[in-house]
């Protein structure tokens, strides 16, 4: 099997960024990746990225596509990694739909919504639960719904849905909000919102979609009747598929300046590593750091000749 | 001939945009449907595809979820 110099693992900021400069090492590589900009495409408005005082996250993921495209690089699309492992002096890289060897790795996958693990959950994504209120909002209208967690996120899901729902249900496992209260004031000036603090999901029911929430506060268990709901419990690193490497207590990936992990030839870049600051801009100087690190990598270590 | 192409979107989600411009630029024509407004298109699109998550593409009949790059381009012979 041929052996890579370097496959890229996502095409967010940081993995489009990192294949930019393989290209111009003229590095023989691939990128594997599940969607085309990551997170970044979720933001909607930018202006904290050089050069730009406003704009999207749609048209700067556009903007970065236009840009990897002029070197014509290999982004291989829904086809997210499953397994990063080193054997040997090489890395096996494997996918939901190949496999690859490659001298070095750069781990750049980002975030994902942190999921509940609740019964019913897997079953009923997209069938009324989701994780994008950005997305999803609209196709509630008119109906009652349960956003689940009480920080920014879950009362701006909320202050979406105020416009768009019938009723709302705003479900916090701790004892408090924790969003703004500038937001919260907005909530409960609205009149929609039913709001329950230490209030835990036990279940999500239905037929084929979802018909409400089995939740629990104290001993007392009871059933919420809602169509849609909208998960809002934070993000979690995208690590679990890399093996070996060092990783804290979060789950991100542990790096040094340069963006070696603990495992020799594996590089990660971006927010699915301890990096501080979890920024568009971040991630990109991160994806950069990695690559040349790859590259130096590459020349100093003496390679065996490939079989 | 070209399919008959048709996209299922709401107002705000950001890979809908991606499909409307993947669409445009490679000249494809498509009917627009946006169900944040439109109910019976909504149902519609909840009843062909089984769930509830946009963007969906309607590609003379074939139902494909998301925005998925490669599968559209082999449905449009792209």
């Amino acid at each position: 099997m041929k052996c890579l110099d370097l496959v890229i693992v996502g095409a967010g900021p940081g993995g489009m960024t990192a294949g930019i400069y393989a290209a111009r090492k003229k590095m023989d590589f691939i990128m594997v990746t599940r969607d085309i900009g990551g997170q970044a495409i979720l933001s909607s408005d930018i202006e904290n990225y050089l050069g730009y005082q406003f704009i999207t996250g749609v048209e700067l993921v556009k903007k970065f596509r236009e840009h990897v495209e002029y070197f014509n690089l290999e982004i291989r699309e829904n086809e997210p990694a499953r397994v990063v492992q080193k054997e040997g002096d090489f890395i096996r890289v494997e996918t939901e739909k190949s496999k690859y060897f490659a001298k070095t790795v750069i781990v750049a996958s980002g975030r994902v919504p942190r999921e509940l693990g609740v019964k019913g959950e897997k079953e009923f994504k997209n069938r009324g639960v989701t994780y994008c209120a950005t997305c999803d909002a609209p196709l509630f209208a008119g109906k009652d719904v349960a956003v689940i967690g009480g920080g920014n996120a879950g009362l701006d899901a909320v202050l979406q849905l105020i416009k768009i729902a019938r009723k709302i249900f705003l479900l916090e496992f701790s004892s408090r909000i924790t969003g703004d209260a500038v937001m919260l004031e907005k909530i409960k000036r609205s009149g929609k919102v039913e709001i329950y603090t230490e209030t835990r999901v036990e279940e999500i029911y239905g037929n084929t979609f979802v018909k409400g929430l089995r939740v629990r506060k104290g001993e007392q268990v009871k059933e919420i009747e809602v169509e849609g709901v909208f998960v809002e419990i934070g993000s979690k690193p995208a690590s679990g598929f890399v093996k070996e490497v060092k990783k804290n207590e979060k789950g991100e990936i542990i790096i040094n300046p340069q963006c070696e992990t603990s495992v020799p030839g594996i590089f990660a870049a971006g927010d699915v590593t301890n990096v501080f600051g979890k920024q568009i801009i971040v991630a990109c100087g991160e994806g950069a750091k990695a690559a040349l690190a790859a590259f130096l990598y590459l020349g100093k270590k003496a390679w065996k000749k490939e079989g | 001939m070209s399919k008959k192409v048709k996209v299922y979107t709401t107002s705000s989600c950001p890979y809908c945009s991606m499909v409307k411009s993947f669409l445009e630029e490679k000249g494809i024509p498509f009917e627009y449907v946006d169900v944040t407004r439109n109910k019976s298109a909504l149902e519609e699109m909840v009843r062909k595809s089984g769930q509830m998550g946009v963007p969906v593409l309607e590609i003379e009949g074939k139902i494909i979820i998301g925005f998925n790059r490669e599968e559209i381009e082999k449905e449009l012979g792209l």
